[in-house]
């Protein structure tokens, strides 16, 4: 590293404390809002065929995540408790609906595929999740860290999760085949290992095996990390 | 064109909210652990969904959807000069509403039936954020039911459906407790297992046709998988 890129660096040093380093990594395993915290799973399952919704999912997400928790930080003192949820939502409602209209503009056709999953960000609970437990009682910089680390921790389980369904269950990795063409040319012929007499897993592509994917990631995850091993 | 009978049916087995499309899955996990709060929970869905769902077909149909708008100003009608789209509004309509109503919900059950209020009290906040209730107001958008029947008959079904997968699988849950399941699987791992193998079992239901005449039976297991893995490949180019 040279000399001017450690000056740069050396302001900044006590933003990054440990504790807000903690924020960020904290998430990613030991305390990730998927497999530990067990929040979320409802939209992120459905959109798992296929790594490039997998990863709009995933920056809508991380998107509203950030805001949210900024905006929900930055009032934290203003939101009467009792009505809490409601503004909550309303403010979910609001960045959601930026980025629903982003999509539909920029990626129209993952827009369309994701359908319905987009408007159920909303819901999702790792977002009320994060606002409850903890933008309301922290300052803006640590709620943002905090969304990155969860909203980070949420985006990595989902492009395994795709990752795997999609590598087995249609042979692609973001549209692109990975092992030749299963569909025959104009003799009739299989190029790569299709010709071989491979077959690609269709029940990958099923809801079901998202689930199994899930429990077998939870399974590796625990199996390493002992002290996370739960009581029945 | 689909019967209401048969939203209704689609709703609870081929199109369950929790086999299908992973929908309020987390209050799913957290809840199940006895068929008791199962219920509970289970019962509360039904009867939210039952609630909102007409309620937001109204909303869609009557102000959001482009030329909703028709009854206060025939300029503001589809083929009218001046055409209102607020259909970008739905998401926070939507969420508006099933938060007021549940909370609305709340308050009347707690009134009129405490014996009810008992049984389904502490879980009727919740359902605000369970997304199968959001989820059902969006379906029945992106479907486009032509009456307020066929929609209430799908929000029946849905709930129907969630409840029948949040009871059978709190019921597998309290008998798990008696297996030896490896340690690192015990608790949250294993429910994920449990729920994908019933999610297949439901997968069955896939191949039923709705709506149509028999035209001649699926002779053996392997032709009824070959059409199986048919509609789902048309399922997933759409």
């Amino acid at each position: 590293m040279s000399v001017t890129e450690e000056k740069l660096k050396a302001p900044s040093e006590p933003l990054f404390s440990k504790k807000n380093k903690r924020l960020i990594i904290d998430p990613l395993s030991e305390n990730n809002p998927i497999t530990i915290q067990v929040l979320g799973i409802c939209s992120a399952l459905a959109i798992t065929v296929q790594v490039e919704q997998a990863f709009w999912m995933s920056v809508a997400v991380i998107f509203v995540m950030i805001f949210g928790n900024l905006v929900v930080s930055l009032l934290r003192n203003l939101i009467p408790s009792r009505v809490r949820i409601i503004v909550q939502l309303v403010i979910v409602a609001s960045l959601v609906i930026i980025v629903d209209e982003m999509l539909k503009a920029f990626v129209p056709d993952v827009s369309e595929k994701l359908s319905v999953f987009v408007g159920l960000i909303i819901t999702n609970c790792i977002i009320m999740g994060r606002f409850e437990a903890f933008a309301m009682a922290n300052k803006p910089f640590p709620s943002i860290l905090d969304a990155i680390g969860n909203a980070i921790g949420y985006a990595w389980i989902l492009l395994v999760v795709a990752l795997v369904r999609e590598v087995l269950g249609s042979g692609k990795i973001w549209g692109a085949s990975i092992f030749g063409s299963n569909i025959p040319d104009e003799n009739g012929n299989l190029s790569g290992l299709y010709e071989l007499g491979y077959v690609n897993n269709n029940m990958m592509i099923l809801p079901p095996m998202a689930l199994i994917v899930v429990g077998i990631i939870i399974w590796i995850q625990r199996s390493m990390n002992k002290g996370l091993v739960e009581e029945n | 064109m689909e019967s209401t009978l048969d939203i209704f049916v689609k709703a609870i087995f081929t199109e369950n909210m929790i086999f299908a499309y992973f929908l309020g899955m987390c209050s799913y996990l957290a809840v199940s652990k006895t068929v008791k709060t199962g219920v509970g929970l289970g019962l509360a869905v039904v009867f939210v969904l039952v609630v909102t769902v007409p309620m937001n077909y109204l909303l869609e149909n009557y102000v959001l959807k482009e030329g909703a708008l028709f009854w206060l100003n025939p300029e503001y009608g589809l083929s009218g000069s001046n055409t209102i789209d607020l259909s970008f509004l739905s998401f926070i309509m939507f969420i508006a509403v099933v938060a007021s109503i549940v909370q609305l919900v709340e308050m009347l059950v707690e009134k009129f039936a405490p014996a009810l209020y008992g049984a389904l009290g502490i879980f009727l906040p919740l359902i605000a954020v369970n997304c199968s209730i959001l989820g059902g107001a969006l379906f029945m958008q992106d479907r486009q039911y032509s009456t307020i029947l066929d929609a209430t008959s799908f929000a029946l079904g849905s709930g129907i459906g969630w409840f029948i997968a949040i009871v059978s699988l709190a019921a597998i849950r309290e008998k798990i407790r008696y297996s030896n399941v490896p340690p690192a699987l015990r608790g949250l791992g294993i429910t994920f297992i449990v729920t994908g193998l019933m999610g297949m079992a439901f997968m069955s239901f896939m191949g039923v046709e709705y709506g149509k005449k028999k035209e001649g039976k699926v002779d053996t297991a392997v032709e009824g998988a070959v059409k199986t893995s048919q509609i789902i490949n048309v399922k997933l180019e759409n």
